[in-house]
Order: structure tokens, then C-alpha cells, then sequence
């Protein structure tokens, strides 16, 4: 087995496993460390973009998600008082349905990649996400997604800055 | 057995599902949003394998657009809690569920 496919198998376990944590947390129900679990899942995704030859998308993912994204969310749930959220239980409907519908989609899933096998008699893969090649990609191919994206986020900011003030009239 | 796309795709499928429990059984905002950044990210990790099995970068393109449009997405969302929050005094979907203010 060679050090990549071990990685692989390394990656996959911890990004599954603070997964698990981030939704069902046995031990806390404090969205605090299903946050702190949530920033463990993608810097281990991030892993996994690096066995992908994804270099740049694994440096945006670490950057962006794990940065930004998450501390705007410890901002919040330290913003919000949440104690009162510990105390209550879930559902056991909910959970039932839950886990009913869930079972249904992976049922889905493995059923349909067991049917077709996308990955059989595929090339050796050659090509590499390195920050020259999607910056080609994305001032040529893409140069009008990635304007409208801009544009995107300025009316984000906009709104959340609308959104945040304390009258909304 | 060499790793090969499919394990990738397991991987992600097994992921979305975790996002997708969450969603339907935690009943607070904040957690709820967590995991729909998970099921976000599984999309990205099949898109990204896709794309390196493929051998082409057109996958990794999207990905980029959608971390971007993620990020946009997560603070308008914030932003729309907090201004709940500020309502209504809490952050649990069964207070939440008239919508007359």
C-alpha cells in the first residue's frame, strides 16, 4: 500500500469522525464545540484535496472556510446566549424520521455507485490544481462567473450590514 | 486495492448524510447551519475528485465558485439569526414558528 492510500484512509477517518461529532456530539450539545469539530472536518477535507493534486483549492479551504467562515460563527454563538439550548433533548420523532431518511439516501448512494462504478478503466489522472493553472482557467473561461461573484459578494456585505442594524425600517 | 474515485465518492456520500442528519434532528439554527456547511463540503470533495479522475480543472473551478458563494451565503445567514435572535430571544427552530413577529 503506498503512503498516499494510507493517508487517504488517515483523512477520510478523522474528516468522518469530527463529522460525527459536529452533528452528534455525545458528550456536549454546546454549539461551541460542534464549531470547534466543524473547523477539524475541513482542515482534514483539506488533506484530502492535497491527495487530489488540489493544492490551491486545500490552501482556499483552509483559508476561507476554516478562517473567515468559522470565527464569523464562534462570533455569533458568542453573540447569541445559548446556555438554555443544552437542557433541551431531541426528539424521538425527529430522530426516527432522521434517521430513516438518511438511511434512505445512503441506501441511494452506495446502491447507485455499486450499479455503475464510475472510477473503473479511468486514465492515470495527470493533471494538477496548482495556483497558475486555475488562475488561467479563471481569467479566461470563467472571467464572467467570477465578475458576477464579485458583484455577489458586495450585495452579501450590503445586506448583512442592512440586515445587523439595530431598527430595520 | 488502490484509492480510486469511488472511495473518494463514499467518503462524500457518507459526509452528505452526516450534514443531512443533522439538519433534521438538531433543532438549533446555528448547529442546523453547521451541518449544511458539511453537506457544502461534501459536495466539494466529489466535485474536486471528479475533476482530478477526470483530468481536467473545470470541477475545481466550480468549487472555487461555490467556497465563494458559501462564504456569502453563511453571513447573510448569520446576519438573519441574529437579527431572529434579536426578536424573538432565541435560536431554536421550535420557538421560531409563526411568522408573525
Amino acid at each position: 500500500m503506498a503512503i498516499t492510500d494510507i493517508l487517504f484512509y488517515v483523512f477520510a477517518f478523522l474528516t468522518l469522525a469530527c463529522g460525527v461529532l459536529v452533528v452528534a456530539n455525545p458528550f456536549s450539545r454546546n454549539p461551541v464545540t460542534s464549531a470547534m469539530f466543524l473547523v477539524l472536518t475541513i482542515i482534514s477535507m483539506a488533506g484530502l484535496f492535497v491527495l487530489l493534486h488540489a493544492f490551491f483549492l486545500a490552501a482556499v479551504q483552509v483559508l476561507v472556510y476554516a478562517g473567515a467562515v468559522m470565527v464569523l460563527f464562534l462570533f455569533v454563538i458568542m453573540l447569541l446566549d445559548l446556555k438554555e439550548e443544552e437542557r433541551r433533548k431531541v426528539k424521538k420523532l425527529g430522530l426516527i424520521a432522521g434517521l430513516i431518511s438518511v438511511g434512505a439516501i445512503v441506501a441511494i448512494f452506495v446502491r447507485s455507485l455499486l450499479a455503475t462504478q464510475p472510477g473503473k478503466d479511468l486514465p492515470m489522472p495527470t493533471a494538477i490544481g496548482d495556483t497558475a493553472m486555475l488562475g488561467k482557467m479563471l481569467f479566461t473561461n470563467y472571467l464572467l462567473p467570477f465578475e458576477i461573484v464579485s458583484l455577489l459578494l458586495l450585495v452579501a456585505m450590503v445586506g448583512v450590514i442592512l440586515l445587523s442594524k439595530k431598527d430595520l425600517k | 486495492m488502490n484509492v480510486g474515485l469511488e472511495h473518494y465518492l463514499v467518503v462524500s456520500a457518507l459526509l452528505f448524510a452526516l450534514g443531512l442528519l443533522g439538519v433534521i434532528t438538531r433543532r438549533n439554527l446555528l448547529v442546523m447551519y453547521m451541518s449544511l456547511e458539511l453537506m457544502l463540503n461534501s459536495a466539494n470533495l466529489a466535485l474536486v475528485s471528479f475533476s482530478r479522475f477526470n483530468d481536467n480543472l473545470n470541477g475545481q473551478v466550480m468549487v472555487f465558485f461555490i467556497i465563494t458563494v458559501a462564504a456569502a451565503e453563511v453571513a447573510v445567514g448569520l446576519a438573519l439569526i441574529v437579527a431572529l435572535y434579536r426578536k424573538r430571544q432565541s435560536a431554536h427552530v421550535e420557538d421560531l414558528t409563526s411568522m408573525k413577529l
